[in-house]
């Protein structure tokens, strides 16, 4: 069995930055889909394609 | 699997990543996809239109990822890529393809959502043309490489037209043609500088297989055919008064610097000859930038 690794300080602090750039990465990504969906709602609601 | 047990990996961080994804070209394809998008006909989006010139600029960076995956052989020997994120070691090799395809998946994905089919198959097509038939087959085995694998890099503005109009005309084939013309002169001034370094990397380009002489000469011939060519949009009227004007001059003088790189011993080895395709490829950039800019002015103010 291969040995855990030990991370030192600066290893986990660059990990906790990067995660933290991947979490706002997909908070972004879900912000923009939701955007997108109400916008092309609102576009088919006025061509009255949803009544 | 990744290795991810190298310390200096471990240490990396998001600009790293960010490095990945060529940010420069990243930022021309935003542009030239703008000035597609607000080109095209109709009132757009801005909502749409945000998340198709974003999801063009993730296409592009995803294309980038997965060209230094494939190249990092290549980048390693050259002096200009040795310190990109793989050679310098602060990414690793697997972690550049997973990001590559992940955003390539993504960009996609979100093109369809935003724009349709028409865009999102477009758009697949140009990762696919870069990574695929540039990187991996077009680049090792032709100095044709940058020819017909700029393809790629002119598709944006016909995405981001299409994104907004459902359909394709000559306006925006006008503009992947301005572009696709644009890129030879361009890369070719570029490869007579580091003609040593495309040779160390065993890289087919132009001056290595068929010297500087007969670069000089393509050089030359392309911007003969590129400067009428971006005239052309004033005949469809996608380009007005200022664009003619900015096209004609700008296309005058961007031939005469060809003409003078024709003229010299630029990728001879001699470092003072080379300064006229210095010259071309920083007029080459400016060129570019001008005419899309007058496009986004005239038609973005319209």
């Amino acid at each position: 069995m291969s040995e855990p690794v030990v991370l030192k300080p600066e290893e986990l602090k660059a990990r906790k930055r990067r995660n933290l750039w991947l979490a706002w990465s997909i908070v972004a990504f879900v912000l923009l889909v939701f955007a997108v969906t109400v916008s092309k709602m609102q576009a088919l609601s006025l061509l009255g394609i949803s009544q | 699997m990744v290795d991810f047990s190298a310390s200096h990996q471990r240490t990396s961080s998001a600009s790293d990543y960010v490095a990945l994804l060529k940010p420069r070209v990243m930022s021309l394809v935003v542009f030239t996809g703008l000035v597609g998008y607000v080109a095209a006909p109709g009132a757009g989006d801005w909502v749409l239109g945000f998340a198709a010139i974003f999801a063009i600029a993730v296409a592009a960076g995803a294309s980038g990822a997965l060209n230094m995956w494939f190249d990092s052989d290549i980048d390693q020997v050259m002096t200009r890529t040795r310190t990109r994120p793989i050679p310098s070691g602060r990414v690793d090799r697997e972690e550049a393809l997973m990001l590559g395809l992940t955003l390539s998946a993504l960009s996609v994905v979100t093109m369809q959502l935003a724009a349709g089919l028409l865009a999102a198959g477009l758009l697949a097509f140009t990762i696919f043309f870069y990574a695929v038939v540039y990187t991996m087959w077009l680049k090792r085995s032709t100095p044709q490489n940058i020819v017909i694998g700029g393809l790629a890099g002119a598709l944006p503005p016909a995405i981001a037209w299409a994104a907004k109009t459902d359909s394709l005309t000559l306006e925006p084939m006008l503009l992947v043609a301005i572009i696709f013309f644009w890129t030879p002169p361009h890369f070719w001034a570029l490869s007579l500088l580091q003609k040593n370094d495309y040779a160390a990397a065993k890289v087919p380009m132009l001056p290595v297989t068929h010297g500087a002489r007969a670069t000089r000469v393509q050089i030359f011939a392309y911007s003969l055919l590129l400067a009428p060519l971006a005239f052309a949009p004033v005949f469809t009227g996608l380009g007005g008064m200022i664009y003619a004007i900015v096209s004609a001059l700008g296309g005058a003088f961007f031939v005469f610097l060809a003409f003078r790189v024709l003229r010299s011993n630029a990728g001879e080895g001699v470092a003072v000859e080379d300064k006229q395709a210095r010259n071309l490829f920083a007029y080459s950039i400016l060129y570019l930038f001008a005419l899309f800019a007058v496009i986004l002015a005239e038609r973005g103010f319209a």
